[in-house]
């Protein structure tokens, strides 16, 4: 490439209207002048537009993400590489995280999620690390809403398209309904790879002169300014942003994964960047900014799919499947050779400069040369005025139960689309290829064998987002509670999470304020569980038409199992195993029926405060279970959340396929006790009982029995009456494919 | 000849995503790991075993298989074949030897229009002489799970009957206490997997080398994998 110099052309020369159409407010139209000293072109305002849209920037939170434990002794990496990675042992490392493609899934669900799945993947095995796993944490409208079964069922053979195809087992997620996501669904992609701990490959650049090459897909005008659109609210015309949603090929996906691993195992890459959101734009400003340095590009060498693309185009364009590296300079021969078995591009189209300046050429013309810094540095960050959220009253159980029998309710609630089976929708995932796979979805957390060896990594995803609006701060503190409940189920130790912030518009009060309480909540639950968070996504203006999404900051955690063989899952092996309560005593209480799922579907939901999360019992009572499932002494496990005690019972039977005999309490609320969702709790199996409430005894967990397996399939709540496991089994597996099929 | 000196190669095609999991599978039951070999390859070097192992090649791009089964070394497979050589073919594997002819018939889009990923309980049916139901027992039940949009076995009346009579049927989906129905594709007859006339060519749809050990769900796979490596040393 030849040395560039002269200005850049100014043609055609920008204005603040055409700034403000690509989302960029007045004072940050001016801070572009005084920083150019000049106008920019289309190409440059383009990259600044893309570069501090709230999805690449992180404008409005990051004043709040910085408060998130971010380290520890397990931290191998925290945020800000394209994944974050923890240290899981042997020499090992995890690299996990989640990620947002909420917009492009509701205008196009089949591409939208596909794409979503491939981004978090390739996020991934740019750090080196081979994926092994996938979950994901969706969220759709109203279950009778018109669009909600297109939609759910166009998001799942996506996620599946893309999952299945490349060859990653999806191991677990999780999805909910409600009628405030109609018009903006939540699709959260998280994926987890291994790599060796001293082989993590990092994204800036190096070595001045070195060359810089693009590979894997070519580039179309697909998902232009898709980072922008994915940063602004939703209305009708929201059908028209169909050309800005990205299309996936997971069969290039697998074949640029391999490529990579491969060429990663070679020695020859000095740094390496994911063009994800903001393509060829975010991946060269952050490679070049990251590493103090800067590049020039020739983007008529860029690998193009039609002709006659535009340097607009070119660099704003978020075509799939594509890499960015930069390669140490006697390495590009292996690294060819590479590319070209795997019959991908690749094509050195520039190099790493001492300038500090991204400057781009295009039909012989200077199209862009900007500083990098204000691109990073400068980039605005906000501290948006929060509302201060009236306290909700704490409910009375006896205010909303009545006298129905147990049973009874359970069903109904059983049958809700809340707790319905998920088998209709993880059926289409692959679960299973990899052949390492120990707890597949339907369970408290996924369990994959760390491949050649003993060892498990568990992973869950969860979010409650009617606690969340109710209080933000404790949502999110039990967003995380949540998690490290699901992985103590299986016997597996939280070690760190990934999270997605989905929230409405930041610029009202009331959603910024839900955004930074529930950070704080979830900072200190992390902290409590010493999870630090590594990585993750923000995901802002989920709303339509004004109306905002119930906030949904979704916790991606992962853990560890030191043997596989000791991992339990929910369903109790035998009869005449006892049933015990971890975290509660057999004393008579009221139960916190407040924005449970039985105060919502049965008795109206009447505005009230959410199950108190007590760090200190949750972290206490999970190391509890984690130890006696390691020691054997209990056998089957399940964490009490969504429906209560009753809830978390009948889901061990139906997936045991056996009844059971519980003893109801002497006092108290019944309705309260059955389904109250009071948090840190769980039920367990054990062959001793009395060896386990010794056991929990000496750790100040309180426990109780509460009941024993049973031979007959039989569900009896004491003198309540008693109800089929088959039955309940029948009207939990009915409701989503019944959905799925009605008119 | 021992287990361990069984010659295995598994082929690997662009867009294959099971051959890692077949490798360490017959490594696991034999002692010695497989060749992996490169789909531009244009020979093969003599084997005991070839597997067509599953994953998606060429992306099922045009129909599921029909790619992959004009690929280079597939000339190669097919002259195994011819010499009487021993082939597996699983899940897409079985796909690319329908497309390649090895196999009458075809597999279609599930019934449920879904892709389907679960257990499933298969039996052993056989009949002709083949190493890859050999040593099993007729009526022997296996827990193998299977992964696939197209695993909807069709052929014509004629040869549904042809394969029914001449003992080429290997396995059938059957009852059991899984969840769902026990033919979870819709396949003519509940086949889960043929042989050919000879015996010595077999697809399948379930996926043996992902039912290694209990801890899986199932060792099964491990039985079926162990006895037709064992048939095809002696």
């Amino acid at each position: 490439m030849s040395q560039i110099k002269g200005a850049p052309h100014q043609n055609p020369a920008m204005n603040f209207e055409n700034a403000a159409s690509m989302g960029l407010s007045q004072e940050e139209w001016d801070l572009i002048l005084k920083r150019l000293g000049r106008t920019p072109n289309l190409c440059e305002l383009g990259i600044f537009s893309a570069m501090w849209s709230e999805h690449c920037s992180y404008k409005s939170s990051k004043r709040w993400l910085k408060t998130l434990p971010t380290d520890g002794p397990q931290v191998i990496e925290g945020p800000g590489e394209n994944a974050g990675a923890v240290d899981i042992g042997d020499g090992l490392a995890a690299v996990f995280k989640i990620e947002s493609h909420n917009h492009p899934s509701f205008i196009e669900p089949y591409q939208g999620a596909a794409t979503g799945v491939g981004g978090i993947l390739r996020d991934v095995f740019t750090m080196g690390a081979r994926p092994v796993a996938l979950l994901n944490a969706l969220r759709f409208g109203a279950p009778d809403h018109d669009k909600t079964r297109h939609l759910l069922s166009g998001v799942v053979s996506g996620i599946g398209g893309y999952g299945n195809c490349i060859g990653i087992p999806t191991i677990g997620g999780e999805v909910n309904f409600d009628a405030s996501y109609n018009g903006n669904i939540l699709v959260n992609a998280m994926a987890i790879g291994l790599a060796n701990s001293d082989r993590i490959f990092r994204s800036a650049a190096t070595g001045p002169g070195n060359p810089v090459i693009y590979v894997g897909a070519k580039t179309g005008r697909d998902g232009i300014h898709g980072a922008t659109m994915a940063s602004a609210e939703f209305s009708d015309e929201t059908e028209s942003k169909r050309p800005t949603v990205q299309v996936g090929d997971p069969f290039t996906g697998k074949l640029l994964m391999e490529a990579c691993l491969e060429l990663m195992a070679s020695d020859s890459v000095l740094s390496i960047q994911d063009m994800g959101a903001a393509g060829l734009t975010s991946s060269s400003v952050e490679m070049a900014s990251k590493g103090g340095l800067g590049m020039e590009m020739d983007l008529d060498l860029v690998p193009a799919r039609e002709d006659g693309m535009s340097a607009y185009e070119l660099m704003l364009s978020e075509s799939q499947e594509r890499m960015l590296m930069v390669l140490k300079p006697d390495a590009t021969d292996t690294a060819r050779q590479i590319f070209e078995k795997w019959d991908l591009d690749f094509m050195p189209i520039g190099k790493v400069t001492e300038t500090g300046r991204l400057v781009l050429l295009k039909d012989g013309d200077i199209a862009c040369d900007i500083p990098l810094a204000p691109l990073v540095d400068d980039a605005p960050e906000y501290d948006r005025p929060q509302a201060e959220l009236a306290k909700r009253p704490v409910l009375a159980s006896a205010d909303v139960s009545d006298d129905k029998p147990v049973c009874v309710i359970l069903k109904s609630l059983l049958g809700s689309v809340d707790l319905a089976s998920r088998r209709w929708i993880y059926e289409q995932y692959d679960s299973q290829v990899m052949a390492d796979t120990i707890a597949t979805p339907g369970g408290d957390a996924g369990l994959v064998r760390v491949h050649g060896s003993r060892r498990g990594l568990a992973a869950s995803t969860d979010c409650t987002p009617r606690y969340v609006e109710a209080d933000p701060h404790t949502g999110g503190a039990q967003a995380v509670a949540e998690a490290w409940r699901n992985l103590s189920a299986i016997g597996a130790r939280g070690l760190a999470i990934t999270n997605n912030l989905n929230f409405g518009n930041p610029e009202r009060p009331e959603i910024l304020a839900q955004m930074a309480q529930s950070v704080l909540g979830m900072g200190d639950a992390a902290r409590a569980f010493d999870t630090p968070v590594v990585s993750g996504n923000v995901s802002l203006y989920n709303e339509t038409d004004g109306s905002a999404i119930l906030p949904c900051p979704v916790i991606g955690m992962i853990g560890t199992i030191e043997d596989i063989e000791t991992a339990v899952g929910m369903a109790p092996a035998a009869a005449g195993l006892s049933l015990i309560v971890i975290g509660q005593t057999d004393e008579a209480d009221d139960g916190w029926l407040g924005v449970s799922l039985y105060a919502r579907n049965l008795a109206g939901a009447p505005e009230a405060a959410p199950p108190p999360v007590d760090l200190e019992a949750e972290r206490r009572n999970g190391l509890f279970v984690q130890q006696q499932i390691a020691s054997g002494a209990i056998t089957a496990a399940h964490d009490i959340s969504d429906g209560g005690l009753a809830v978390a019972i009948a889901e061990m039977c139906i997936a045991g396929r056996i009844g059971a005999q519980i003893a109801l309490p002497s006092g108290g609320n019944l309705h309260g006790w059955a389904f109250g969702e009071d948090q840190a709790r769980y039920v367990v199996a054990a062959a001793d009982p009395q060896a386990l409430l010794t056991a929990a005894k000496a750790a100040g967990v309180p426990a109780a029995a509460i009941g024993s397996t049973l031979d007959g399939g039989e569900l009896q709540f004491g003198d309540e009456g008693a109800i089929s496991v088959v039955d309940l089994s029948d009207q939990v597996e009915a409701t989503i494919p019944e959905l799925m099929q009605g008119g | 000849m021992s287990l361990s000196e069984l010659r295995v190669a598994i082929i690997v095609f662009p867009g294959s995503n099971c051959d890692r999991d077949m490798m360490v599978a017959v490594e696991k039951l034999a002692g010695r790991r497989p060749a992996l070999v490169w789909h531009k390859e244009t020979s093969l070097d003599p084997v005991d075993l070839a597997i067509i192992p599953g994953g998606f090649s060429y992306g099922d791009y045009l129909r599921c298989g029909a790619l992959a089964a004009r690929s280079p070394i597939m000339e190669a497979v097919l002259d195994h074949a011819a010499r009487g050589g021993a082939v597996m073919g699983i899940c897409n594997g079985f796909q690319v030897l329908l497309e390649a002819g090895l196999l009458p018939g075809v597999l279609v889009e599930n019934a449920g229009l879904r892709y389907v990923c679960r257990n499933t309980c298969i039996e052993v049916v056989g009949g002709t002489e083949s190493p890859f139901t050999a040593g099993l027992v007729p009526g022997q039940k296996l827990i193998i799970p299977l992964a696939h949009n197209e695993g909807n076995y069709f052929a014509t009346d004629d040869d549904l009957q042809r394969l029914e009579d001449s003992g080429q049927i290997a396995f059938r989906y059957v009852d059991s206490n899984i969840h769902g129905p026990s033919n979870p594709n819709g396949a003519a007859r509940d086949i889960a997997g043929i042989i050919s006339a000879n015996g010595r060519v077999m697809g399948m749809m379930p996926h043996p080398e992902r039912a290694l050990s209990t801890e899986l769900g199932s060792a099964d796979g491990a039985t079926m994998l162990t006895a037709s490596l064992e048939a095809l040393v002696s």
